[in-house]
């Protein structure tokens, strides 16, 4: 009995964990970006503005759900959907700690990350089309463009750490950082990483596929209601899931002296996030082909060039 | 490359400034007296309206939202009705620097939201206030030349004696 239960207990706290962090977390986004900016935020609602997370989701809820007349319907419905989905999915292959992980150990759980997250792409990319309106086509093709090149980097980056580690499972990952967290050997895999998260998650400063001076909303133009609050539980949960998976993959996920691991975990995170809308704060958008030339000219051979020294370092330190 | 990390950690610095936001309905910010906010009607020392119908605010006004209609009263002009449409109104003060009475005066005031947007067009009831605003001692009668009760040509303050123009001497 305990072995059904078990199981389903961690995936529906992961769960609904991953959506109340989801919902803090843009919470914390305007709050930090108030504090970055000399100002308090929003703290009208409840004690320090807390309760402005259960007021957006009730706005959020009860706004009128308007799909346009020239929208491709069913396309137009599912592409949230799967966004949404793929972002969950991927949280389930990352271990939060020895005992909370719903498939950590799966053996390919890099691969499945990966897959997910080029599923991520469609979301954006279907949004975009099946909208029928310029602007958000412009930024859906912006999103295909850009999430799929990036995800080259990213993959690319991230082999240092599997040859490191000899697995692609991300707990064995982990695991191999008990005495060195890998971002002290893999530190521009790790910078790599960290830059290919932020465009992959489509966050400032590489919002382009929504990018509000060029092309309105971009690929959610049309979308309202709890659609729109989808694309954007799931771009906050994006957020969380890049920073979690540089926690696991870098920083020793839930390695770390005295507190317990699940705390490790939860401040390495906590602190990724941080940063990621003090990026927000400081960074302007750059252009869009320098965003894509930055890709390919700089990123892609650095990477390459990491895989190139961490293999000879592998095989030397192997003795072949 | 280092501009952009400059950039992080100054704008992470910013962590520990000081807010400038002011809490505003909880603390209300300071305004000075020559603040444009919403524009009143004033009235002289002697408690009589100040503005004489000249229209010189309305034909300042960039956007056009003062209307009036003159009247005559015992030798003095006044205004039959006077608007004033809020929504339309941009705060310039040009109005008050046109007006040759000091009538028209704007104070430190913004706190005008209303719901219905014909509420924002303000009558004279509305507008006239019962004292003479930021100009405490002038009443344009008293120094004009005009004739009214009470005060005959000449009589005004600083005015000469109007000059018999069929007299011989000089
Ligand atoms: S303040 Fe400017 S816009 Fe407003 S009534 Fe006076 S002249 Fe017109
Ligand atoms: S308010 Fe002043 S400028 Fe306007 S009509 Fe009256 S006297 Fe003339």
């Amino acid at each position: 009995m305990m072995s059904i239960i078990w199981p389903i207990l961690v995936i529906v706290v992961t769960v609904f964990g991953v959506l109340g962090v989801a919902a803090v977390s843009t919470m914390l986004e305007r709050r930090l970006l108030g504090v970055f900016q000399d100002r308090p935020g929003p703290n009208r609602v409840g004690p320090f503005g807390l309760f402005q997370v259960i007021a957006d989701a009730m706005k959020m809820l009860f706004k009128q759900d308007w799909i346009p007349p020239f929208a491709d319907k069913p396309v137009f419905l599912i592409a949230p959907i799967i966004g949404f989905l793929a972002v969950l999915l991927c949280f389930g292959v990352v271990p939060i700690t020895p005992i909370w992980s719903v498939a950590g150990n799966l053996n390919v759980g890099l691969l499945f990350i990966f897959g997910m997250l080029g599923l991520g792409v469609y979301s954006v990319v279907l949004a975009g089309w099946s909208s029928n309106n310029k602007y958000a086509l412009l930024g859906g093709m912006r999103a295909a463009a850009q999430m799929i090149s990036y995800e080259v980097f990213m993959g690319l980056s991230v082999m240092g750490v599997v040859m490191a580690a000899g697995s692609f499972s991300i707990r064995d990952i982990v695991d191999a950082q008990t005495n060195c967290w890998f971002i002290i050997p893999q530190f521009l895999g790790a910078v790599i990483f960290f830059l290919a998260g932020v465009a992959e998650t489509h966050r400032l400063p590489f919002d382009f596929p929504e990018g509000e001076n060029e092309i309105g909303a971009g690929f959610h133009t049309e979308y309202s209601g709890m659609k729109f609050g989808m694309f954007y539980l799931a771009e906050y949960a994006g957020v969380a899931l890049s920073s979690a998976l540089v926690t696991t993959l870098y920083l020793g996920g839930w390695h770390g002296p005295l507190l317990p691991p699940f705390l490790w975990f939860a401040i390495k995170v906590f602190l990724l996030i941080c940063f990621y809308i003090l990026l927000r704060a400081a960074l302007p958008r750059p252009r869009y082909d320098q965003l894509m030339s930055f890709g390919w000219k700089v990123l892609l051979p650095l990477s390459l060039l990491n895989i190139l020294v961490t293999g000879a370092v592998v095989l030397l330190r192997a003795g072949v | 490359m280092l501009g952009i990390i400059r950039t992080i950690w100054m704008t992470f610095l910013h962590m520990f400034h000081r807010n400038e936001t002011v809490q505003y309905p909880d603390v209300k910010p300071y305004l000075s007296p020559r603040y444009r906010g919403r524009i009143v009607l004033t009235r002289d020392p002697g408690g009589e309206e100040r503005c004489v119908a000249c229209n010189l605010c309305a034909a300042a006004c960039p956007v056009d939202c003062i209307s009036l209609q003159k009247g005559e009263r015992e030798g003095r002009w006044y205004p039959e009705f006077f608007q004033i449409n809020f929504s339309r109104c941009i705060f310039c003060g040009f109005c008050e620097e046109a007006c040759p009475t000091y009538a028209i005066q704007l104070t430190p005031d913004f706190e005008m939201s209303e719901y219905v947007r014909q509420n924002l067009v303000y009558e004279k009831e509305d507008l006239l206030i019962s004292g003479p605003g930021k100009v405490h001692d002038y009443s344009f009668y008293n120094v004009s030349g005009l004739k009214i009760p009470g005060k005959n040509k000449g009589e005004a303050e600083n005015e000469a004696k109007p000059v018999d123009i069929h007299a011989l001497m000089p």
